[in-house]
This record gives C-alpha cells, sequence and structure tokens, in this order.
C-alpha cells in the first residue's frame, strides 16, 4: 500500500497524469472517495496522461463516458446504480474485459463484481486541517498493478509520500 | 401526464409527420409532430402509467427499462395523436450522446420501424433536440439566436447560425449545471433529482448570505465550471457542523442556486453581446429553474435581448424535440441508412466561419 497526498486540484490532476501514462489496455482503475473528494479531478489526469485531448466531465448522470486518446478510456460513475444488477444491463464485462482502460468511480458499491486484479485507489481529505489537501491511498490488487506502483513511484511522485 | 390532443389531424391535415423516439438516458419516450412545429402527442414513460395500462412491473432500470416501455409508448404516441403508422412519413431517433445501452434500444426500434414500414430514418443529436424543444411552442422563433442548453448531463453555449448549422462557443469542463443541483441536493441530504428541491427551498433562503464562488474561468473563456461550487458548498457544511452552528438550508440553497445561476447569465449574456445575437433560447431541464429564469429574463430584457424557453415537459428529456429537430435535419436531406450507429460521445455538428 502506498499513500500520497495532494494540496490543489492541479497536483491531483498531475498525479493523475502520471499514473495515465503508466496505462496499458484492459487495466482497470477503482476510484472510492466522498462526494467532493476529487475523483473526477483525478480522472481528469488520468485521461490527460492517456493523451485524450477532449475535457473529462462528471459521467454521473450518463454513467458512462466514452474517451478515446492512446487507447478507448471508459470513465464510469455507478453511484446512480440501484445495485450490481444495473451493471448487467450496462453490459459492463464489454468495458472491464476491452482493450480499453475503464476508470470507475464509486467502485465500492459494485465490490461483487470487480475483476480479480485492479487498481484501488481511496481518497479521502481532513476537514479539521487543510480543505485542499487529498489524501490518496493505493491498494494493488494483482502483478500488473504492483508493476504500475512501481513505475509510478520511481518518477518524481516520490516526493510526495507522505 | 402532459396531453397534446389535436383531434382529427388525419382528415384536416396534410403536413409530414415525424415519430421519433428518444432513449439516451433516463426516460423512455414517443412523439410524433408535424413539421417540425405542431405536437400531436409526446408520451414519456416516467409520466404514464404504463404498469396500470399494459400490465406487468416497469422496473426503474436504465436499458432494461427502454426495452420493456419502448413498444408500448411508441404505440400510446399513435394512439394519442390519433393516427396509424400509415401516417407516419418518416422515423426520428437520438444517436447520442448518452448511454449507449439505452441508445441502442431507441435506435434498434427505430431501425425496425423504418425498414417495415419503408420510411427514412434521421438520426438525430440529443442536444440539437433539446435546442429545437423551443420551436414546438414558439412559431414565430427562427435562428438565428443564442442557446443555453442546461440540463443534469450537459451544460452548452451554442451559436444557431441557421437549422443545422451551430458553433459551440463554451460547455462546461467538469459538472454540468443540472449535476451541481444533484450533488448539492445529496451533500444537503435531500432528495434526487436536486434541481427542484433546490429551487423550491431557495425561495425562502437568502441568496447573498453565503459567498459561494464563482468559476469564470479565463477572462474570453465561455466555458463553464461547476465542480468548485459543489465542494464549496460540503466546505461550509462541515465547517458549521464542526463549530457546531446551525445550518440555515434555506440559505445555503439560495446562495448556492445564485452562485450557479449567475455564471450561466453573464456567460450568456456576454455571448449574445460579443456576437451582436439579438435572441437568446434556454433549453434543457435547468431551464425550469425559475431563479435561472426571472435572471435571464431581467438581464435580457435590459439588454433589449428577446428570451425563449419551452415548458418544463419539453425542458426534461423527450421525443417531441427529437422529432422536430429530424424535421429539419430531413429538409436538409440529412437522412440515414440502416447502418446508423449510436455514439456515447456524440458531438454537434459544427460550422465555423473564418
Amino acid at each position: 500500500m502506498v499513500k500520497l497526498k495532494t494540496e490543489s486540484v492541479e497536483e491531483t490532476q498531475n498525479l493523475g497524469e502520471r499514473i495515465g501514462k503508466n496505462l496499458q489496455p484492459g487495466d482497470v482503475i477503482c476510484l472510492v472517495g466522498e462526494l467532493g473528494s476529487g475523483k473526477t479531478a483525478l480522472a481528469q489526469g488520468i485521461a490527460r496522461g492517456l493523451g485524450v485531448k477532449d475535457y473529462i466531465t462528471s459521467p454521473t448522470f450518463n454513467i458512462i463516458k466514452e474517451y478515446m486518446g492512446r487507447y478507448p478510456l471508459y470513465h464510469m460513475d455507478v453511484y446512480r446504480l440501484g445495485g450490481v444488477h444495473e451493471m448487467d444491463d450496462l453490459g459492463y464485462e464489454e468495458y472491464f474485459y476491452s482493450n480499453g482502460i475503464t476508470l470507475i468511480e464509486w467502485a465500492d458499491r459494485i465490490q461483487e463484481i470487480l475483476p480479480e486484479e485492479y487498481l484501488l485507489i481511496e481518497i479521502s481529505r481532513n476537514e479539521m486541517t487543510n480543505p485542499k489537501t487529498r489524501f490518496f491511498k493505493f491498494i494493488p490488487k494483482g502483478q500488473r498493478y504492483k508493476q504500475i506502483m512501481e513505475c509510478l513511484l520511481k518518477n518524481d511522485a516520490l516526493q510526495m509520500r507522505s | 401526464m402532459e396531453r397534446q390532443f389535436v383531434r382529427g389531424c388525419k382528415k384536416m391535415s396534410t403536413g409530414l409527420r415525424i415519430l421519433a423516439v428518444e432513449t439516451s438516458c433516463d426516460e423512455t419516450s414517443a412523439a410524433v409532430v408535424e413539421d417540425g412545429r405542431r405536437v400531436l402527442s409526446n408520451i414519456i414513460s416516467s409520466q404514464i402509467d404504463l404498469h396500470k395500462k399494459f400490465g406487468g412491473v416497469v422496473p426503474e432500470l436504465a436499458s432494461r427499462k427502454h426495452i420493456e416501455s419502448i413498444i408500448p409508448v411508441i404505440h400510446e404516441a399513435l394512439e394519442q395523436a390519433e393516427i396509424t403508422f400509415d401516417d407516419i412519413q418518416a422515423i426520428g431517433v437520438t444517436i447520442g450522446p448518452g448511454l449507449v445501452g439505452a441508445l441502442l434500444v431507441g435506435l434498434s426500434a427505430a431501425k425496425a420501424l423504418a425498414y417495415v414500414r419503408k420510411l427514412p430514418l434521421i438520426g438525430v443529436n440529443h442536444i440539437e433536440g433539446h435546442i429545437y424543444a423551443n420551436f414546438l411552442e414558439h412559431p414565430e422563433l427562427n435562428p438565428p439566436f443564442l442557446a443555453l442548453v442546461v440540463s443534469g448531463g450537459h451544460t452548452e453555449l451554442v451559436y444557431v447560425k441557421d437549422y443545422g448549422r451551430y458553433e459551440l462557443l463554451g460547455r462546461t469542463r467538469d459538472d454540468a449545471a443540472g449535476e451541481a443541483f444533484d450533488k448539492t441536493a445529496r451533500a444537503l441530504g435531500l432528495g434526487y433529482p436536486g434541481g427542484p428541491i433546490i429551487d423550491e427551498l431557495a425561495k425562502k433562503g437568502n441568496a447573498d448570505k453565503i459567498d459561494f464562488p464563482r468559476a469564470y474561468l479565463e477572462n474570453d473563456s465561455y466555458d463553464f465550471s461547476f465542480s468548485g461550487v459543489k465542494t464549496a458548498v460540503l466546505n461550509y457544511i462541515n465547517q458549521k457542523k464542526q463549530r457546531g452552528e446551525k445550518i440555515d438550508i434555506h440559505d445555503v440553497a439560495a446562495s448556492f442556486q445564485k452562485a450557479v445561476v449567475e455564471v450561466l447569465v453573464d456567460k450568456t449574456i456576454r455571448a449574445a453581446d460579443d456576437k451582436k445575437i439579438n435572441t437568446i433560447v434556454m433549453a434543457g431541464g435547468v431551464a425550469v429553474n425559475s431563479a435561472l429564469r426571472v435572471m435571464m429574463g431581467n438581464r435580457a430584457k435590459e439588454a433589449g435581448i428577446k428570451l425563449y424557453y419551452p415548458s418544463p415537459v419539453y425542458c426534461t428529456d423527450n421525443a417531441a424535440m427529437i422529432a422536430s429537430a429530424a424535421y429539419y435535419q430531413f429538409l436538409r436531406g440529412g437522412q440515414s441508412d440502416l447502418y446508423l450507429n449510436a455514439s456515447a460521445s456524440l458531438k454537434l455538428p459544427q460550422v465555423v466561419e473564418t
């Protein structure tokens, strides 16, 4: 497990960009954190790292948004779903096991159907201190995601280790 | 439910009637519109009691719900228009942007109808549809005008130069305006959708009580950003709670609403001024918001700009607006073949003059 922190939306986006640069087709990234924790800001950075030129807007209303960078990016927000069974209706397997990268916000709500291996990123904040500070906890599930973490920590992201 | 009855239209009218279907997100809708302007029927699944009328359970799920509702909704649209398939001259359908699984349900139904009835098929952009909702009730309205499309999924400022000729001036870079309402309502522990609830609470609150941030971005930008105001409301609530202070939910709702509405209005009026456009239309679910209607109305009046917006039933997702857009596209020869596909991130066709 690796813990990092950022002090602004820009820093969160930069962290995301570094993650995005290390992603490969088929990777699944799960983002967990309260409203306003910075899930979409991190996703914006990840998309930038994948070379997506378009704005990454919140997928809350449409549930899934698709973008094209170096690889296809499927950006999901499963908050509005009534349950795991609704993921079947969305044809989620076609996204999870595709040649694109799947980014899932509120992934804890669909725990049962997540693939065996994925990178879990838990985001939290502490209002008692600085409301701008965000804490990121990286939990890689499987070899592939441990590899991503190693790549990520090789570069300057190390400086942000808390 | 909104009932749009035009009795005896079959005998009296010789107009071009389009049957359109819309399934881009939560609503299953079918409508019959004549000459792009006269609504003969507009059926929205959440607004009719399919359960009672057709029996069986109508589940609350996105694509599954569409599959179960689409046929009854189409039949209801014909029935209310008092016509049959023989009286339809073309089929219109939303092809994006939206949720692909949901869009494909409407598209498949539309293709089947077009194929079996040998009718032209017209694929329509959902955002374009929202803008055209304004033609359904304002016969005198014609392009050019400036359109502000604000809903749960979209925030777009579009210069409509002519039918089918658009220039996207600005859009949200993060949350849609309607989404900011939904998420703020969520933060305040209110229900969903957040727009109507906050609008109602705000009426009893002081909009100048809390100074929530307005994101204007770069000086010359018509883009929007509503993610920060949501976080600012969350911070405000948390700080108040930590200090053990009481939160006046009415003041929070009113102040938040003003922060969103002010940016929408400022940017729209500035764009109209910059581009020398004397007509503004609003569309989408947030166009129902009373504070937005009042502030935009006042500012437009001061600037000598005409303002239009649709009735609430045509602000939320509906097929009548798709039929209107399909009609004007049909007149331009914008017919599709049966290979027509849906696209989750469909862009508005752009015309940029140099």
